[in-house]
């Protein structure tokens, strides 16, 4: 009796501490199986950012844009190239004002038509500072941009003056400069339309978004699952050819794995570096390892007058060549990168302005002139170079450290690299935002939209966005204007290869490898490809 | 007792505020999270100073401590990075670690303390040696290992169960997660409870329970177990704590969307608001689970008294 009284006072202390976190508790709705006949099951990570189209900038909030939404172009899965989806067309005369028509008949999954109006407010909302979308610079092209996102102080406007709806199915859009290949750059997710409930009840939106794409959003659990079906009043060529797909959040991709093994699983885009040598044995035919367009490169902090003097480019050109690009995409990727001649992506084409080989001699792997350029150039800056790069995530070190060996060893000398971690990938971004670089650096450029400009642009332009290392140089400035102000596609093109050209003759980055997108499927599947954006192309795959 | 448990509770506080600032400095001193978001670019400055500005990050860290802690009393544990609640990710979180937990308790407890009363009971007997045989390989095997494996063979070699645990996460797909979870501590309370038993055995109350001519089973549950068990609870007790926050590498190796998937994910994101709400709860659960412990010793043994 008297142990009942003491387990009441123990019961009881523990309700008047668990009170105090406050902690609620209602479990997460969800309806567990049901996958019909035809509906997929793929791998999937938990979107960083929340699902509006102008906040999405990776690729696992992306795969959803990619099913939910269509925009006025669409880059095709297989050639890359930006081809006409809502617009009817999108006609200029100076490369700089351009006038949008759309297709009438469009339709958003509740019923709601795709307008003018639907374009130019998705728009303004995700140019507005107010508004925090990380994709915001997407607009920074359009007339107005510096008065609705100043780069401080707060906004005088809330649209941008750049933007004017003229009629039901069009509108005008005025650029800041001319940028004659600007309609190419329209089939990333951040220019998709929005319909109205998008700003009248944002918060049920972002529960369940809903968009104009071939799939609906039939539930939701944050951090889990997503199950999307077939949207059958979707009427467009480009409808799905399953019933549906669910989304799994995965933490380890090797779970995931696992899962395809088990067939459990139907469908996983990104293989485990683990399993990479498994993976032929494994699946067979059921595996896909396509170039994407992502490349790797070693930039170099130019705001450090070590690598900014005369002839820091031979040290950088040397550099280059020690570096074996072969045996370390062959033994550390399984050949899941392909050694990089150029600074673009082989998923451009040819047409689109990749150029295999454009790099030359300089990333052919020579240890021997290695060696001699390094030593023309005047050594390396405090002799030694220590790349640096985030430890957290991906492979990182493994081929950091084996490109320092291979520096290493074609120098003759055991301390002429060295790897530098950083723990987190933010506090990384921070020290190269902060201009704290002291030698070459990671990094990787995936790119927006399939075009060579976005390659070179914002990476070396004079204060671009991306230009980490601050290089700048005004040859290659000058042909960048030049080819942004030519109309004639071709030869705007030959302008950005002749920018290229610039980056290569001073080595403004060490260009090391592109990336490619791969992933395994279950024998229930057929017709499984990868975009250039690396996201599978969903509606496309045939179950059963 | 009364003033015990408030005198136990009062305690608590400088215990959890000290925890808890812990925590928020160590995340802080990480750096600046904001520039993680933006993938392999440069934040546009302008954005990235109003999301610091509206993640409060912008003020001084004593600061965003303290309003910090101002809002968890009030309930509000703040927002994640992707734009949910932090006590919207608890919800979904917490319950399916909690049934991991039980699980693997409840194993522990069950099978446990069963082995450890037979061992002990015929302390040098073959099936004293081989069980401590046992509990010596589970102790030396990694949670990964017997995870992995047991992953791949009940998985998918022999296909028993799905390799991974759906998002309902129901008792029965978390029964090998829980086994896995409860391997190591369960061979701790085997052990614990069989050194308990064996030198209690000789002692006199179970001498005189034998006298009395009480039935065998009576003696040793009521007498004997009862008394043996303290040791045990203290280990179990402070064990709770361990598991629910400490499952991050049974959680990822089943993909089970608990506590510790949260946790490694706030921490890859560096994500201040997640991981301080989420360590405070577990600090809340280890202390109110060492008071719990404490308190059961009363209930286990009458000579024991709080005042």
């Amino acid at each position: 009796m008297r142990g009942a009284t003491h387990a009441k006072w123990a019961a009881c202390a523990a309700a008047v501490a668990l009170a105090a976190t406050a902690c609620g508790s209602s479990g997460g709705s969800s309806s567990g199986g049901g996958d019909g006949s035809a509906v997929l099951s793929a791998s999937w990570g938990d979107p960083q950012n929340p699902l509006e189209p102008a906040n999405t900038n990776e690729v696992q909030g992306g795969k959803v844009l990619d099913m939910v939404f269509r925009g006025l172009k669409r880059y095709n899965a297989k050639t890359g190239k930006a081809e006409d989806m809502l617009a009817d067309k999108i006609e200029t005369t100076d490369s700089q004002n351009f006038t949008v028509t759309i297709k009438s008949g469009w339709k958003f999954s509740n019923g709601e038509a795709v307008t003018a109006k639907s374009f130019v407010d998705a728009w303004n909302y995700g140019a507005s500072l107010k508004n925090n979308q990380k994709n915001a610079y997407f607009f920074g092209y359009i007339d107005g941009y510096d008065k609705v996102h100043p780069d401080s102080g707060s906004q005088s406007a809330t649209t941008l003056s750049g933007l004017k709806v003229t009629g039901t199915d069009t509108f005008t859009i005025k650029l800041t400069q001319k940028f004659s290949t600007f309609p190419d750059t329209l089939g990333y997710a951040a220019y998709s339309p929005l319909p109205s409930t998008f700003f009248s009840d944002h918060a049920a939106w972002l529960k369940k978004p809903v968009g104009n794409g071939p799939y609906t959003i039939e539930s939701y659990t944050k951090g889990s699952q997503m199950q999307l079906k077939k949207w059958d009043g979707y009427t467009n060529a480009d409808k799905a050819q399953n019933g549906g797909v669910t989304l799994k959040v995965y933490t380890d991709n090797n779970t995931a794995y696992t899962d395809l093994m088990a067939g459990n699983l139907d469908l996983v885009d990104d293989i485990p570096a683990s399993q990479l040598k498994n993976v032929k044995s494994d699946l067979g035919g059921r595996y896909i390892n396509t170039p994407a367009g992502i490349i790797q490169t070693l930039a170099f902090p130019y705001y450090d007058k070590d690598w900014n003097k005369s002839g820091s480019e031979k040290v950088r050109q040397g550099l280059s060549m020690a570096i074996n690009r072969d045996q370390i995409t062959d033994t550390i990727f399984q050949k899941t990168r392909t050694p990089a001649t150029d600074w673009t992506s082989p998923v451009l084409g040819t047409a689109g302005g990749f150029q295999d080989g454009l790099c030359g001699d300089s990333c052919k792997y020579d240890p021997t002139e290695a060696k001699k350029l390094v030593q023309e150039g005047g050594g390396l800056p405090g002799g030694q170079v220590k790349i640096t790069y985030n430890a957290d995530t991906g492979s990182h070190k493994e081929w950091v450290d084996a490109v320092c060996n291979s520096i290493n060893n074609a120098l003759g000398n055991d301390k002429a690299c060295v790897g530098n971690p950083v723990g987190t990938f933010a506090d990384f971004r921070n020290q190269i935002g902060q201009h704290k670089m002291t030698g070459p650096f990671r990094a990787g450029w995936q790119m927006d939209y399939p075009l060579i400009q976005n390659f070179l642009q914002p990476l070396y332009y004079t204060n671009a966005s991306s230009n980490d290392g601050q290089w700048s140089n005004k040859d290659f400035d000058k042909l960048v204007d030049e080819a942004n102000a030519e109309t004639d596609t071709g030869k705007a093109i030959k302008l950005f290869q002749e920018a290229e050209g610039v980056v290569r003759d001073n080595m403004a980055a060490i260009p090391l490898w592109y990336q490619n997108g791969s992933a395994g499927y279950s024998d229930r599947l057929s017709n499984v490809a990868l975009n250039p954006f690396s996201v599978p192309v969903y509606n496309e795959i045939k179950v059963g | 007792m009364g003033r015990y448990v408030v005198r136990r509770l009062l305690q608590m506080v400088p215990v959890f505020i000290g925890a808890t600032l812990l925590i928020f400095l160590m995340v802080n001193v990480m750096g600046d999270p904001i520039a993680g978001l933006c993938g392999d670019r440069q934040c546009d400055p302008a954005t990235a100073a109003q999301l610091k500005k509206e993640f409060g990050l912008d003020k001084p860290v004593w600061q965003q401590y303290l309003t910090y802690m101002g809002n968890v009393f009030t309930g509000d544990f703040g927002t994640a990075f992707n734009g949910q609640k932090v006590t919207e990710l608890m919800a979904t979180a917490f319950p399916v670690t909690i049934r991991l937990t039980v699980v693997a308790i409840v194993i522990e407890v069950v099978v446990g303390i069963a082995l450890g009363v037979v061992t002990g009971l015929r302390r040098g007997r073959p099936i004293d040696t081989s069980v401590l045989l046992l509990t010596l390989i589970v102790i030396s095997i990694p949670t990964f290992v017997t995870g992995l494996l047991l992953q791949l063979l009940l998985g998918v070699e022999w296909g028993w169960i799905k390799p991974s645990v759906s998002t309902d996460a129901t008792f029965s797909e978390l029964i090998v997660p829980g086994l896995v979870l409860a391997s190591v501590s369960l061979a701790y309370v085997t052990r614990l409870t069989r050194t308990s038993i064996a030198e209690n055995r000789r002692s006199d109350y179970v001498r005189t329970a034998v006298a009395k001519g009480l039935p065998r089973r009576r003696v040793i549950i009521r007498h004997l177990l009862r008394n043996s068990l303290i040791p045990v609870v203290t280990f179990i007790g402070t064990d709770i704590g361990a598991l629910m926050g400490g499952a991050i590498v049974t959680e990822r190796i089943f993909n089970i969307h608990g506590v510790g998937f949260q946790l490694y994910q706030g921490i890859v994101r560096q994500n201040t608001q997640t991981v301080v709400g989420f360590v405070t709860v577990l600090v809340l659960v280890f202390l109110v689970a060492n008071l719990l412990v404490d308190l059961l010793y009363a209930v286990l043994d009458p000579r024991i008294r709080y005042a």
